[in-house]
């Protein structure tokens, strides 16, 4: 009877914990703002995994997209990343542990973005085996089975890059590990919307990432805790 | 103790060919228009190497029972009718039934593999890669788009390697996980591998083809039948070997068309 009353007295000061690190500075500037695309993207076309009829059944009623270029309404652009790419970078934080799911034969999130040295846990929540494989260049490339029901596989990347990372069993799935120096970063929702806080006052450079469309920038300059509004708008095509 | 021995090798002789005379374990149904050829030919092969197997073994317990208990210490030194006329005789008859064997089949496996396919014949590409196939059908186009190995990309499901930006005829190409092909319509594969070797193997199709990288090896059948039969891989190509397989249907005429026309709509 006791041990039940422990894990709830640790889950729930973890909680605390966890909660108090994610709570926004009060000082400091904000750049917020939106994502989004003009032309026609590619289609995000429904992945069919008949080959894993696990994930299959689990997505029967509503296939997976392909999220190479993730579209949302009124043009927004998802898991598009935006970071502070020049100017005051802030100080990295490595001390809360990252987390990616593989389920349903999809990396959750499809972009995960980590600092230098930060704890990831990986985590296979599916009835198969995955096999996780970081297309690393400047870190050490590596590529792990985890069978069902396998313990979370613990990893960290030291040096920043963005890596690209698939499934060597279930060639659709694809995702990223992206790993920054600065804390200053947001990765866009379905609404294409990202939001920069706490950021001391001075001159930026805010760097939109698309894994398709690459890269755009914009210079910002922040006084005090104004909020600074901008929008990325990238040129897309269909093929 | 020899004239037991004698019995039990008898014995086994017996219950192990009666599970082959029986098909206790036999093929799965034969679903394609040359399968009966294959299983023809395998039916002669299990006779005539189950014959000699059956008489050899018998021989071998018949001799245990003869001369397995004397007791009398003299070492057997001739044999009935001398041991070299049983030798040539024994080599000779082998001999001519794997010679036999391996020429019929051969012809048999050359008349389904080395014949060209019929004209009018549904041509599928096939990509096979650690640890999955793919289906690709030219479109309402007709035409197959080019590939490039270089522009190979999971993540825009782009497994072929097509270049729609520049490549009119690669936009309508539809490609599929699933083998969906209409029943009593010839079908010709190409066959293609992005990595290392594989295999296409449905036994239902009574069809086992090698993936080799760097060639395209054509592949031509009929499914006889509707239903859902599994593809698996048979040459050992790395950690998730075990997992790769892929699904091949067969649909009634109409029905595909109708599959064939929602999936172009899609592309």
């Amino acid at each position: 009877m006791r041990t039940p009353y422990i894990a709830l007295l640790a889950t729930a000061t973890l909680a605390l914990t966890a909660g108090a690190g994610r709570v926004a500075p009060s000082a400091g500037g904000t750049i917020s703002g939106k994502v989004t695309y003009t032309g026609t993207p590619p289609k995000m076309k429904p992945i069919d995994m008949a080959k894993e009829p696990f994930c299959a059944r689990l997505h029967a009623a509503a296939p997976v997209l392909t999220e190479n270029v993730a579209t949302g309404p009124g043009n927004a652009l998802r898991w598009v990343l935006v970071y502070v790419s020049a100017g005051e970078q802030g100080a990295a934080s490595t001390t809360e542990t990252v987390r990616l799911d593989q389920k349903g034969c999809q990396y959750i999130p499809h972009v995960l973005v980590l600092q230098p040295n930060q704890p990831l846990d990986i985590y296979n929540d599916d009835s198969t085996s995955h096999n996780i494989h970081p297309l690393a260049k400047v870190n050490p490339e590596w590529n792990k089975s985890q069978p069902i029901g396998a313990p979370p596989i613990h990893a960290k990347w030291e040096k920043p890059e963005f890596i690209p990372v698939k499934c060597n069993v279930h060639p659709w799935m694809h995702g990223w590990h992206l790993v920054l120096a600065t804390p200053h970063y947001a990765v866009s929702g379905e609404d294409g919307a990202f939001s920069l806080q706490g950021l001391p006052p001075g001159k930026y450079t805010v760097t939109a990432w698309q894994e398709q469309f690459g890269t755009q920038t914009q210079d910002v300059t922040i006084s005090g805790n104004e909020t600074k509004t901008i929008t990325f708008v990238f040129k897309a095509t269909p093929y | 103790m020899g004239k037991l021995f004698a019995l039990v090798l008898a014995i086994i002789t017996v219950i192990s060919t009666a599970f082959f005379v029986t098909h206790t374990w036999w093929l799965p149904v034969d679903i394609s228009a040359h399968g009966h050829a294959i299983d023809h030919q395998l039916s002669e092969t299990m006779i005539s190497s189950g014959v000699l197997f059956v008489l050899s073994q018998l021989a071998l317990a018949a001799f245990v029972w003869r001369f397995g208990d004397r007791r009398d210490g003299r070492a057997v030194t001739t044999f009935p009718g001398g041991v070299t006329p049983m030798v040539i005789f024994a080599v000779v008859l082998v001999g001519a039934e794997v010679l036999a064997l391996t020429f019929v089949g051969s012809k048999v496996w050359a008349g389904i593999y080395q014949t060209p396919p019929d004209p009018n014949s549904l041509q599928i590409d096939v990509q096979s890669e650690q640890f999955a196939f793919y289906f690709r059908y030219p479109g309402p186009d007709g035409k197959f788009g080019a590939t490039h190995p270089d522009l190979i990309n999971e993540a825009s499901e782009n497994y072929f390697g097509l270049d729609p930006k520049n490549d009119v005829s690669a936009r309508d190409d539809i490609v599929v996980p699933t083998l969906t092909i209409p029943v009593n319509r010839p079908v010709a594969l190409t066959l293609r591998a992005k990595d290392v070797g594989h295999a296409f193997y449905v036994p239902e199709l009574r069809i086992q083809q090698d993936f080799v990288p760097g060639l395209s090896i054509p592949l031509h059948f009929t499914a006889t039948q509707t239903g859902k039969y599994e593809i698996v891989c048979t040459q050992l190509c790395g950690l998730g070997h075990y997992n790769m397989r892929a699904y091949i249907e067969v649909l009634p005429a109409a029905q595909f068309e109708q599959w064939l026309k929602d999936k172009a709509a899609q592309q």
